[in-house]
């Protein structure tokens, strides 16, 4: 709950320019907060006359819950690189609160489970089932959730994969408890709660979030934000766990399943070139295609080039297409509006090639050049090739 | 087929700005629009329905003027539209806000198929759809790509992860989520315009639709906000001019600097 004594207040309006969701407005010379306040106390730290009060209902107690769990996620049998990392991280945070590491993991044939134990995992904790080869959400957030009531671990972490994307929520609801998206900072803090913190409004902001009453405190993490640990030899238990065939029935039936060749997903590249309106036209995504490719990289697009149908809906970097975070991303012929820099704005390294030298991508470009993207993408590539043959 | 199409109300993205001086987001003075994501499931429900009839019903919850989302709807070819609106559901977290939905949807009245958007571009979580399924008690699919085939109470689809597709046959009433390219929405006509203006839209209340206060809002919300703070800024770094040779050098210098994988300094 959120009151403001209007005795107190003088109607200054510091709330009002304060609160970053735009949920409070002036009328009559006083605050009124709309229904999408999201209760931050934003407002109630910059007001100097105490006028702003946020209530919260008391604690309950959630102490027999101990232990961080991560979800196992494995394709074909492989398991992914974004469970080592949540391993790393997870190992971090177990050892800080001198609780244990659990790995939960569902699949047939999992091929290097033991590697699981070499980055970190105390326990691992294996369903397999041929039916639990690919996965089906019905199917994985039942086993899981049932087995989380089970073990009850404190926290539970989820690679932010099209699986995990799926898979979280559904155990969340389960479970009834909370979960945070695309975490990019997880700190236990002196209350033994699990901070979470994530970009907000496409990384404009950054929101601190826990989850104080309910557990597990749940969240997913992007692939690639989290780095895994040096594999040595630990000690980590198997635990074979028989699968309850009544978890097993679902009203999804997986038909067939085909791999994709050779694509990598912007999502999880670790290189992009992106192309904007500044490309000018739908073949020169082929210039753009032969850097990525001599960089070993994808290639991305902005929103106006997706528009203009010179690359595929699936590729497109922003608030309206996908958030990507890779270690370099090339911007080519893109201007960095707002909408476009909020999805690549968190990239670990960004060079910008732009014939507009007031272009604001050059704001966030560790490094720029003013140029036609034509005439340096050539001799650029065929400088990368001179400087690889030298190695 | 009955299907229920979730929508919600965002700033609208083509008018964001930020402040040069602080770098947020403006928020203040907005339109709100339909959430980008969402146009890809109201296009899809409507295919739908024109292949094998039946009715859409929209479902939104935000503040009262979110109802413009809903008339964008009704002005495509939907056929009505309800809007969850009400002071207790203030500050619900995804859990809080499918809990709301759910609680809309029962009652509604039976439906074969409920679509949500993959996600939103400013809560930017894409939870509520399966958190919504799960509280009702059906299947999900997220990721859809096509509609293959509807037949007695099942629907093939086709969904896409990141290195794969799945062909997945599913029993309804289930919920799915479209991805964005999978077809190209229909904009409203004025025809469409002007019989939306004859089509049900109804503002519904906490009370109306059953809903238990403490599952509502933040009472209902695990978790909580507790602090909000600007990253740090990207600071500017080098820019050179021109295509000059020293230019190519210094540049492939500093992604060697960098560690940039291709050098095989990376692993």
């Amino acid at each position: 709950m959120i009151t403001i004594d209007r005795e107190k207040c003088i109607g200054c309006g510091e709330c009002v320019d304060v609160c970053v969701f735009g949920s409070i407005s002036m009328k009559d010379n006083h605050p009124i907060i709309s229904d999408d306040c999201r209760l931050c106390g934003s407002c109630a730290k910059v007001c100097q006359y105490n006028a702003i009060e946020i209530k919260r209902e008391k604690k309950k107690k959630v102490t027999d819950w101990r232990g961080i769990l991560i979800f196992g996620e494995q394709r074909d049998g492989v398991i992914l690189e974004v469970v080592y990392e949540l391993l790393g991280k997870g190992r971090k945070l177990a050892d800080s609160i001198n609780e244990p590491l659990l790995c939960v993991i569902l699949g047939k044939f999992v091929a290097e489970i033991n590697k699981l134990a070499l980055y970190g995992a105390d326990e691992i904790h294996y369903f397999e089932d041929v039916k639990l080869e690919s996965f089906n959400c019905e199917i994985y957030s039942n086993i899981i959730s049932n087995f989380i009531k089970k073990i009850k671990p404190s926290i539970f972490l989820i690679g932010a994969t099209s699986i995990g994307r799926e898979l979280g929520p559904r155990v969340a609801a389960k479970l009834k408890t909370g979960l945070t998206a695309d975490c990019t900072g997880l700190e236990v803090n002196k209350e033994g709660l699990l901070v979470q913190t994530r970009p907000a409004f496409g990384g404009n902001i950054m929101a601190s979030i826990i989850c104080p009453n309910s557990r597990p405190q749940m969240a997913t993490v992007r692939p690639k934000v989290m780095k895994k640990l040096e594999a040595k030899e630990r000690e980590g238990k198997l635990f074979n766990h028989v699968v309850n065939s009544e978890l097993i029935d679902s009203s999804i039936k997986i038909l067939g399943e085909i791999k994709f060749n050779g694509q990598c997903d912007i999502n999880n590249a670790e290189i992009i070139v992106s192309g904007g309106l500044g490309v000018g036209k739908k073949e020169g995504f082929d210039l753009l295609e032969k850097l990525a490719l001599e960089l070993n990289g994808v290639i991305a697009a902005s929103r106006p080039a997706v528009d203009a149908g010179w690359a595929d809906p699936n590729i497109q970097v922003g608030m309206s297409g996908k958030v990507v975070q890779p270690h370099l991303y090339v911007a080519c012929g893109i201007s960095g509006a707002v909408q476009h820099r909020v999805g690549m704005e968190t990239s670990d390294v960004i060079v910008a090639i732009n014939k507009d030298e007031r272009a604001p991508i050059f704001d966030i470009a560790d490094f720029g050049i003013v140029a036609d993207l034509y005439d340096f993408i050539p001799k650029f590539i065929q400088n990368l090739k001179n400087s690889k043959a030298q190695i | 087929m009955n299907i229920i199409v979730c929508l919600k109300q965002v700033p609208d993205a083509d008018e964001v700005k930020t402040d040069p001086e602080t770098g947020r987001i403006v928020r203040e003075g907005i339109k709100g629009t339909v959430n980008p994501f969402d146009m890809f499931i109201l296009e899809e429900a409507l295919r739908l329905k024109e292949q094998f009839g039946g009715k859409i019903t929209l479902l939104s919850m935000g503040p009262k003027d979110a109802i413009h989302t809903l008339y964008y709807g009704l002005a495509v070819g939907a056929d009505e539209g309800y809007l969850l609106s009400d002071s207790k559901f203030a500050g619900s977290d995804t859990l809080a806000t499918s809990y709301a939905l759910s609680c809309a949807i029962k009652t509604l009245g039976l439906y074969d198929l409920i679509m949500c958007g993959i996600k939103t571009t400013d809560g930017d979580t894409g939870q509520v759809g399966a958190n919504l399924a799960e509280l009702l008690d059906i299947p999900s699919v997220y990721y859809v790509n096509r509609i293959l085939s509807y037949q007695n109470d099942f629907i093939k689809v086709e969904r896409f992860l990141e290195d794969r597709s799945q062909i997945l046959e599913v029993h309804l009433p289930c919920l799915i989520s479209i991805i964005k390219g999978a077809n190209v929405p229909r904009m409203p006509t004025l025809e469409g315009k002007i019989e939306a203006e004859g089509k049900q839209l109804k503002i519904l209340n906490a009370f109306e639709v059953n809903a238990i206060e403490k599952y509502c809002g933040i009472e209902g919300s695990p978790t909580r906000v507790i602090e909000i703070f600007l990253p740090e800024k990207r600071k500017k770094g080098v820019i050179l001019k021109g295509c000059r040779e020293q230019n190519i050098t210094k540049l492939i210098q500093f992604l060697k600097n960098k560690k940039i994988s291709i050098f095989g300094m990376c692993s």
